[in-house]
């Protein structure tokens, strides 16, 4: 479900970004003797480090017939490296109470690190093995495919996975944005250990490497494990981006029966990236229409007046190569009918420019004051400094956050809604046995 | 799925894994969340537990009543009501509660489980009052139309499709559940309800649920993060305590007697497309069970099957090749009976027998065998070392105290387990062994694809 997974994190990612002035987080920029740069927050309230990293290094470039490497690489990496096999290494984790791991989206491939500080030289020594020396010996790599295989298989009736992969099937055909993440039962059984040590060759590289740390530890400190963890690593990566990838959005409605009581429905439409200035007048326009909390229009007209469904939402969805906003409900199959009608409703009185000032200040409130909220663990922190660096936010970032959020007006927000939004073209995709809705040919 | 969670089932609140102690003084003297508490003359308990790593507090309310405490075919209600509870007052109408939180950026929702109902706020320090003021305000002046409870009724209905009728695994938990307790036992029935008796509950039985349940008398609040004890008094005495106390009936028992009918649940679904196996058992939980037995299932369940260094994860998954996953857990937290699991899922070509014949297995040769030299303590290093990580993070203590309360545990109980958990012994850790492997009142649960007559066989027990 990573795909899901990954649109339920950029969703809450808006509401992380922002800090209350009076107790500011401070973020410092650590560069280490051998020009690896990590973002730092100092927290000594517990002898706990937590870090963060990220390479560009996601699914975009699994090779034809292999989707699935990066997903692999991520399970397998902390499975045995330099002369500890997999039970060795994961035992000096276990008693060490050291926890790292390693996982991959679309774009990027990312770890975190979390250890007492007492541990921390070990944590990173391991890190480095994890990173360099990974082994990807015949019995892991053996395991850790038959799990996968066995997650995707468990899964592949699951409505929302079904749904989902279709719709991103339908938006992204020929480009790797259309596949699972995690791969297929087949092209996960064909990925062998040569792949591995290629993917760790090809793509983990200092150049293309953000870093986050969070917790007990100094700057000076920060310097020295930067090398240590990181400096083996090649200084650019041998594979190179492709360019941006266009939704092919055409208004089709894609049933996908099955036969279950309820029906799954998600829709898609273009989006835009993160980088796009309108990002901020987006975040807003969406959280008025479908976002986060409780009181969207989507789930005031869907869940609250009509009770339709349980859950219903709307989110930007920015990967780097192509923006989408997707959404998702799920409602009894006699019902399906009328609740994509109420949902294209919506769609179009926001498109039309129907939005109050009223509206626009308490989505704006929301986005700003929901904001400190989340920063009550150094995990958490350390995930935010990576997703600024991932998306050139800026140091100060967290300082200037609610001065982009407060300049959106609402023109703006009209304007984004108009762009962004046509009830007519909205792709559609359910699972289960709809009634009401007349599927495209 | 990318799903508004509000008003979520909250199975279990993991002890082991939320508890916070100060390692300063060495693992003797270690404290664990130290929270100071009082209580008001209506009866209603206040616990607060400063923390000020960011300037965010969260409040809590728990009500000492779920599912359990629901009338004979009234299941769900508990759970409807706890949504209907965002509806409105007199005060506050029309949804004001959440779009009045939503506007100062904070963060709520809310939970039923068996024991117990809770509803939580997460916003900026300064909005404590606020979050205070409407929390004690739907404890005593919900509002409600037929037609709210009508839209939300539907509203559950679909909820309980999305979790449980699409979810064959879910299904098959909830079948095996009715079959793990006794006939008309709460925890046999599921806490979302039935689908025949949730589709027929009336404004009337939210409401009665509501006045018999929701008074201060049987509500917990507490309070974490960046707030002064003495402020927390203040504003508990300004709302809460006005409320008036209502006389509860005492609680009936929720441990389990009489029979049950035990044996094993099968479902098969076309949808199905990986097999798993479960064998669950009934024990003691901190209601009933001595402290140290509860404190030796807790280590038994790590050294068994707790993650990917545990002794039944290295012979089944590892070296016997027979798994994808397996393991154990063990949930201490009810007010009724615990429950001690074993699970897995097999690898292509292995059935569950052969599954479930190794997790046996690998049980009676720790019980023969005894632990390795230095298992035990390196169990107890690393379980230490989950509670300092659980400082990190600053709900930890809230809900694991809210959770411990409202089942009726005391604060006592939660403070000591590292104690308790420093003192176990090998011996105790095979004697709870023997009695997991020897307690009759168990069901096997097997998930199955709709034909794979090659690797799977049915009808036999699994004896482990």
């Amino acid at each position: 479900m990573k795909k899901i997974l990954w649109i339920v994190a950029l969703a809450a990612l808006p509401l992380w970004l922002s800090i209350a002035p009076a107790q500011a987080v401070e973020v410092e920029r650590v560069i280490s003797p051998g020009g690896i740069e990590a973002w730092l927050v100092q927290d000594n309230s517990n002898p706990v480090v937590s870090m963060r990293f990220a390479f560009r290094a996601g699914a975009e470039f699994d090779p034809v017939g292999k989707s699935g490497l990066a997903n692999l690489a991520a399970s397998t990496m902390d499975e045995g490296a330099g002369d500890l096999d997999s039970q060795a290494f994961q035992q000096i984790l276990a008693d060490q109470s050291i926890s790292l791991s390693f996982s991959s989206g679309l774009d990027r491939f990312t770890g975190q690190l979390k250890t007492l500080t007492e541990n921390l030289d070990q944590s990173v020594d391991l890190l480095r093995l994890a990173l360099t020396q990974a082994r990807f010996d015949a019995e892991p790599l053996t395991r850790l495919k038959s799990q996968i295989i066995a997650g995707i298989r468990a899964d592949s009736e699951a409505p929302g996975k079904l749904a989902y992969n279709a719709l991103f099937a339908n938006l992204f055909a020929g480009h790797n944005y259309a596949l699972d993440s995690d791969g297929s039962e087949e092209s996960v059984a064909a990925i062998t250990a040569d792949d591995l040590r290629d993917f760790v060759k090809t793509r983990l590289a200092r150049s293309n490497l953000i870093v986050g740390v969070v917790g007990d530890v100094t700057p000076k400190q920060v310097a020295v494990l930067l090398d240590q963890a990181f400096g083996d690593l090649p200084r650019d990566p041998a594979v190179k981006h492709g360019g941006d990838v266009t939704p092919q959005v055409s208004g089709r409605v894609q049933v996908i029966e099955r036969d279950i009581l309820q029906s799954t429905v998600v829709f898609g439409q273009a989006g835009l990236k993160r980088s796009d200035p309108d990002y901020y007048a987006a975040l807003v326009m969406n959280h008025i229409l479908g976002g986060g909390s409780f009181t969207s229009r989507l789930y005031t007209e869907v869940r609250e007046k009509r009770g339709l469904a349980y859950s219903v939402s709307s989110s930007f969805y920015p990967l780097d190569h192509a923006g989408l906003l997707v959404g998702s409900t799920a409602t009894e199959n006699a019902r399906v009918g009328e609740t994509l009608d109420v949902i294209r409703a919506e769609w179009a009185r926001m498109a039309a420019g129907e939005v109050s000032e009223q509206e626009l200040t308490a989505a704006k409130n929301y986005i700003s004051g929901s904001f400190p909220l989340t920063f009550t663990s150094t995990g958490a922190i350390a995930r935010v400094l990576v997703a600024m660096q991932v998306h050139k936010l800026g140091i100060d970032y967290l300082n200037k956050r609610k001065s982009y959020i407060n300049a959106v007006s609402l023109e703006d927000v009209k304007r984004v809604a108009a762009r962004y939004l046509n009830p007519d073209r909205l792709d559609v995709v359910v699972v289960g046995k709809p009634v009401g809705i007349v599927p495209s040919p | 799925m990318a799903k508004i969670v509000r008003r979520l089932h909250i199975a279990v609140v993991a002890w082991a894994f939320v508890l916070v102690v100060s390692m300063g003084g060495g693992l003797a003297q270690a404290k664990v969340f130290d929270p100071k508490t009082f209580t008001l003359d209506n009866g209603m308990q206040v616990v607060v537990l400063p923390n000020r790593r960011a300037p965010v507090v969260l409040q809590m309310v728990w009500y000492k009543s779920g599912s359990a405490d629901e009338a004979r075919g009234k299941s769900g209600v508990a759970h409807l009501l706890e949504h209907l509870m965002f509806k409105g007052t007199s005060k506050h109408p029309n949804g004001e509660f959440s779009r009045t939180v939503a506007e100062y950026g904070g963060q709520e929702n809310a939970f039923t489980s068996y024991d117990y109902t809770g509803y939580f706020q997460t916003v900026a320090s300064d909005q404590l009052e606020m979050v205070m003021e409407l929390e004690a305000d739907r404890m005593t002046n919900l509002v409600l139309s037929a037609k709210d409870v009508e839209t939300e009724r539907a509203v559950v209905l679909e909820e309980r499709n999305q979790r449980i009728e699409t979810r064959p695994s879910a299904r098959l938990r909830e079948q095996a559940n009715q079959k793990l307790y006794p006939k008309g036992h709460p925890y046999g029935r599921p806490i979302i309800g039935w689908r025949g008796e949730l589709a027929a509950l009336t404004r009337e039985d939210a409401l009665a649920y509501y006045k018999a349940n929701y008074t201060p008398n049987n509500a917990i609040l507490v309070i974490a993060g960046d707030v002064q004890v003495a402020e927390v008094k203040r504003l508990a005495q300004k709302y809460y305590a006005p409320i008036g106390a209502r006389e509860m009936p005492a609680r009936p028992s929720l441990l389990a007697t009489g029979p049950i009918e035990g044996g094993e649940t099968v479902l098969r679904d076309a949808r199905v497309r990986q097999a798993s196996w479960s064998e669950n058992i009934i024990q003691p939980s901190l209601t009933n069970g001595p402290p140290m037995r509860v404190a030796a299932l807790e280590i038994l369940s790590e050294i068994l099957g707790g993650g990917s260094t545990s002794r039944i994860y290295r012979a089944l998954v590892i070296d016997q090749a027979l798994a994808v996953s397996a393991g154990s857990y063990y949930d201490q937290s009810a007010r009724g009976d615990g429950k001690f699991a074993f699970y897995g899922s097999p690898r292509p070509g292995v059935s569950l027998d052969q599954l479930a014949d190794a997790v046996g297995g690998e049980a009676r040769r720790m019980l023969s065998e005894g632990l390795k030299p230095n298992e035990l303590a390196a169990i107890k290093k690393r379980m230490m070392a989950d509670a300092v990580f659980s400082r990190d993070a600053m709900k930890a203590g809230a809900w694991t105290i809210g959770g411990a309360l409202a089942a009726g545990h005391a604060i006592d109980d939660v403070e000591a387990w590292p104690e308790r958990i420093q003192a176990v012994s090998e011996q105790d850790v095979l004697d709870a062994l023997q009695a997991v492997l020897d307690e009759p009142r168990r069901i096997t649960t097997r998930l199955l694809p709709q034909e794979t007559p090659n690797t799977i066989q049915d009808g036999q027990g699994t004896g482990s």
